[in-house]
């Protein structure tokens, strides 16, 4: 088992090196490189950046230079945050995004099972097309749909929830991190109900459930022992992409909602043309969703045993 | 008093293409420590009669419209659903036809050994796995101990049989279900089991019901036996009357398909027509269409079971009837 | 010499049983036409797709006549033509909505202001100087955006950008992924194993990510959008056309037919092919509505479709900026794009039930 974890971890090595060379070869093809007279760059920010980024040496010198640095996790100056690094930007913005990134998840992952499991075991009645129906307005309303309508029937009209502004002005019940990572969650709620739904379908129509029920195993230790482990398998299969999902949502919401994420100094750097702030944050990007699919595939190994060879 | 006493049972499937009458009016009875066979074709509706006994048929589409099954002084059909789940595991046990596909593969063996006992008897974790491990030895699986944290795709196909029949067993029920389980192993392994379940069945008592298609098993196996064809039982006598005057003319039809029987250089016998269309409420005997002996009365009236001579029962009218004495097997050597 | 069977007297045949052998696509019409919600799914994106192609020319505006005057009206809302005679030449009509109505009177006290507006909404004629209101047949359905640009027109204008780039980019990817895919599974080994590593990488990456750098390296243009959005979206169309050779190739008809001693074009063409096309088909209808759902994100976020041109997502992002005030700006845009996304899915799940009834389905 520690072997099977040890040996993803090494795999994650060259996979980094992959992305950070992409980065890096791609921050050189970019049109008009870092110091095109478009930049509104100082004297001094340029000077800076020549000796960071030692741009009169050659090409592979530059790059062991870039991954030098990339190992002490620096990426640079950012150019439109003149006083900060981006390293100081994405540790400023990532808790932010964090947080509604982990609640979001949470929602997702406890609505999502809940209705797959009970949509399941409702098979074809109406407590499976009801949950069913919902799963598919959530998927076909998506996030920068959603989260207007609910920043406005919670926002303004209720007046529950903080509008505009990671830290709102009047004090209002909830917390500004509830409406976008319900917005966010409830998207992913929907997909990973109809996973459920199809893994625990698939399981419970096996034999080995009619032998559990032929032992007199009560209905409810059927479906969270014998079920639960292989119907889930879809789900935790999805979490890699999910994280992905996760990050492209963070740019809408934050938007929708003006949360001071990561997500928006991404899409804010892209229209400022800030290329370290740009890459740093897609290699940070890379290394958490190659981190998360690596949790996914351990938890995957936990779950099935027959995928432990 | 007989142990289980199943009466007028009839189990309907409810589907688009039709209402499959897959039980239709069947009724025996078993003694306790008796072995009762179950023989006929794919679809004649021996697993489904268990599965009903059992409360293992799903509710929709399926629906047990009639009939009784009386055990323990319940009736198994219509009592409540916690009692029927009492006696599930514990006093009657089922073993299936694929062990792979029957044993659960995310979990260990022990914990699925363990759990009859857990359920049932509310024993501690500790003292369970003890007999857990005693149940594994007592159907010869080696090194009992270290391999039963082992998952069941680990185990050899015979092996995981022996799991399954171990598990069966592990609450010492008065009744074991037997479901085709040697149908998918290797001919040796066949063997083998059988000896195990036979062996076990006189430790312990356990009456068993066999369900095979195999006639070869049945001989050697059961003490009873129930022929069934299209939902229903057609002919019901001990074992060697059942080879030695067959009443009834499916299965004498089936012996005759015995290849091993055939001398050289003959053709092998083959049942004539389909097996009938369960959807259909046709009239007369369902044999009728593809039955040697078939007269004009058996597409009229609907036959029943009815005891010829002591113990032995068909369904034929032409024998109820004497029109038949006998139905000999043509061409074969002796069945013996 | 005479077999021992009987003669072979058949159980009774039922009429229906009677019928000639159907073709796998008449069997997929007969399944498909059963599934309602699939088949609702199927007529309202046909609607849709009409709407947007056609529509357009039947609304009476073009979606980018603006007009201050009409600037922000509600869905039906009353609107005024003002006529103003000129000393030379044909009188100029222009319209007003009736919320615009009283920045006409801006001179007057507010009092006979709302007078003089209740006057024309009731129907009278009012004239001032040398202009002449009158209350007009005219109406917006979906109301007007700040610019008082009919909104119908503009959704159904966005609608065509929206499915374009929606199926052009589905085109794209189903080309890649399919000769991906194929190849892959063909060539099976080494060869398959690299790929589809490289396929599995991609996979767990953002798409969104992945599209925005790939314009802010080769710059924004609507051509470039498409061809992006595809190079992303092939990797399940590369998954399910390599597991469906990889099973047929192993497949008894395929060694059959190489036994019978068929050329391998026809193996490919007659055998494989045909029994991929209907995968090909379900996937490439899920495809679309993922499409469409990334191009929105992209213009919602400003980095997708550029104006003058405009999408559902650009249309999405206007409306939400103003929604407090004039929430249809976002409803209607918002309304069939979900509704374009819905159909799909559920043609999308539909195909594939009755395609393969046999797939894990939901």
């Amino acid at each position: 088992m520690i072997k099977v974890i040890v040996g993803r971890l090494l795999q994650l090595i060259p996979v980094l090196v992959v992305i950070l060379t992409l980065t890096f070869f791609m921050s050189k093809m970019v049109p008009g490189g870092p110091f095109s007279a478009e930049r509104q760059a100082t004297p001094e920010v340029i000077a800076k950046l020549n000796a960071y980024y030692g741009l009169d040496k050659p090409l592979w010198e530059q790059y062991l230079g870039y991954l030098s640095r990339v190992a002490r996790l620096d990426f640079g100056p950012s150019y439109t945050y003149q006083s900060e690094s981006v390293t100081e930007v994405i540790a400023r913005a990532f808790p932010i995004s964090l947080q509604i990134g982990t609640l979001a998840f949470c929602i997702a992952l406890v609505i999502g099972v809940t209705a797959g499991v009970i949509a399941a075991v409702n098979k074809n009645k109406l407590w499976d097309y009801f949950p069913m129906s919902l799963s598919m307005l959530g998927i076909c309303l998506p996030t920068f749909v959603l989260g207007p309508i609910l920043a406005l029937v919670f926002g303004l009209v209720l007046k529950l929830a903080p509008v505009s502004g990671w830290y709102g002005l009047n004090y209002v019940p909830f917390h500004p991190m509830i409406l976008p990572a319900v917005t966010l969650g409830l998207f992913y709620a929907a997909y990973i109900a109809r996973l459920t739904r199809g893994g625990m379908l698939d399981i419970l129509s096996q034999d080995f459930i009619r032998t559990a029920r032929a032992k007199g195993v009560p209905d409810h230790e059927i479906i969270l022992k014998h079920a639960l482990r292989g119907g889930l398998l879809p789900v935790v299969a999805f979490l890699g992409p999910a994280l992905a999902g996760l990050i492209s949502g963070s740019f809408v919401v934050e938007k929708v909602f003006n949360v001071p994420g990561l997500g928006q100094e991404f899409i804010k750097s892209v229209f400022n043309r800030d290329y370290p702030l740009i890459l740093g944050t897609v290699a940070f990007f890379g290394v958490l969703i190659v981190v998360f699919n690596l949790l996914s595939d351990i938890i995957q190994t936990l779950l099935d045993p027959k995928s432990r060879k | 008093m007989a142990l289980l006493e199943v009466e007028n049972l009839r189990t309907y499937f409810y589907t688009r293409g039709g209402i499959i009458r897959a039980v239709d009016n069947v009724s025996f009875s078993l003694e306790q420590g008796e072995t009762m066979g179950i023989v006929g074709e794919s679809g004649s509706g021996k697993s489904v009669t268990c599965y009903s006994i059992l409360g293992l048929i799903p509710r929709p589409p399926g629906k047990i419209v009639s009939g009784c099954a009386r055990f323990g002084g319940m009736d198994l059909l219509s009592c409540p659903k916690e009692q029927l789940r009492r006696v599930q595991g514990k006093r009657i046990s089922m073993i299936f036809q694929d062990p792979m596909t029957s044993l659960n593969p995310y979990m260990r063996v022990s914990d699925q050994l363990v759990e009859p006992l857990l359920v049932h008897e509310k024993m501690r974790r500790s003292q369970a796995l003890a007999k857990a491990i005693v149940s594994l030895e007592e159907v010869g699986i080696q090194d009992a101990a270290s391999r039963i944290d082992l998952y069941p795709h680990q185990f050899s196909g015979g092996m995981r049989q022996r799991v399954m029949i171990a598990m069966a067993l592990i609450s010492r029920p008065e009744i074991l279900i037997a479901d085709e389980p040697t149908t998918s192993l290797d001919v040796t392994v066949q063997a083998q089991i059988l000896e195990l379940i036979k062996k076990r069945q006189k430790d312990l008592g356990t009456a068993v019901i066999f369900i095979t298609h195999d006639l070869g098993v049945v001989a050697s196996f059961c003490n009873y036996v129930n022929v069934m064809y299209a939902g229903r039982i057609v002919e019901s006598a001990p074992t060697d009357e059942i080879f030695a005057r067959p009443m009834h003319p499916y299965n004498a039809a089936l012996q005759q398909s015995i290849p091993a029987l055939h001398k050289k250089g003959q053709p092998l016998f083959t049942i004539p027509g389909l097996p009938p269309d369960l959807t259909i409420d046709f009239r007369g005997c369902p044999f009728a269409s593809r039955c040697a002996h078939a007269a004009d009365i058996c597409k009229e009236q609907n036959p029943a079971l009815k005891q010829m001579v002591s113990g032995h029962k068909t369904a034929c009218i032409r024998f109820q009837r004497g029109e038949i004495a006998e139905v000999g097997l043509r061409n074969v050597v002796s069945a013996v | 010499m005479a077999t021992a069977t009987a003669s072979i007297e058949p159980a009774p045949i039922r009429a229906e049983e009677l019928v000639q052998g159907t073709s796998l696509w008449k069997d997929a019409w007969f399944r498909l036409k059963k599934n309602h919600v699939a088949l609702f799914g199927l007529y309202a994106f046909c609607v849709i797709a009409l709407l947007c192609l056609v529509g357009p020319f039947f609304t009476g505006y073009t979606y980018e006549q603006t007009e201050i005057s009409l600037k922000a009206s509600a869905p039906m809302e009353p609107i005024l033509s003002r006529t103003e005679t000129r000393k030379t030449g044909e009188p100029r009509k222009s319209f007003i909505a009736l919320s615009n109505l009283e920045d006409e009177f801006l001179d007057k006290p507010e009092a006979d202001r709302k007078a003089i507006v209740a006057k024309i909404a009731h129907g009278e004629l009012y004239q001032e100087g040398r202009n002449t209101y009158r209350l007009s047949n005219q109406r917006h359905f979906f109301g007007t955006d700040p610019l008082g640009r009919d909104l119908l027109t503009r959704v159904l204008v966005g609608g065509r950008i929206s499915l374009a780039v929606g199926f052009a980019a589905t085109l794209v990817s189903v080309c890649i992924g399919v000769l991906w895919g194929a190849t892959a599974g063909f060539a099976g080994g080494k060869v398959d194993t690299l790929m589809m590593r490289f396929a599995d990488i991609l996979y767990a990456l953002p798409f969104t990510v992945i599209v925005i750098l790939l314009m802010v390296m080769f710059g924004r243009n609507f051509i470039l959008l498409f061809v992006a959005i595809g190079a992303v979206e092939w990797l399940n169309m590369a998954r399910i056309v390599r597991g469906q050779i990889i099973s047929l190739k192993n497949q008894e008809f395929i060694e059959a037919a190489i036994s019978l001693g068929l050329p391998s074009h026809q193996i490919l063409f007659r055998h494989l092919i045909p029994n991929v096309m209907g995968s090909i088909i379900i996937y490439a209808t899920l495809t679309v509505p993922n499409v469409m759902l990334l191009e929105a994100v992209l213009s919602f976020l400003g980095l997708g479709v550029q104006p003058p041109l405009s999408s559902w997502g650009v249309l999405i992002d206007e409306g939400s900026r103003t929604m407090e005030t004039s929430i249809w700006l976002l409803v209607c845009p918002a309304m069939f794009f979900s509704l374009a996304l819905f159909s799909l899915n559920f043609l999308g799940d539909g195909l594939r039930d009755a395609l393969d009834p046999k797939s894990s389905k939901d």
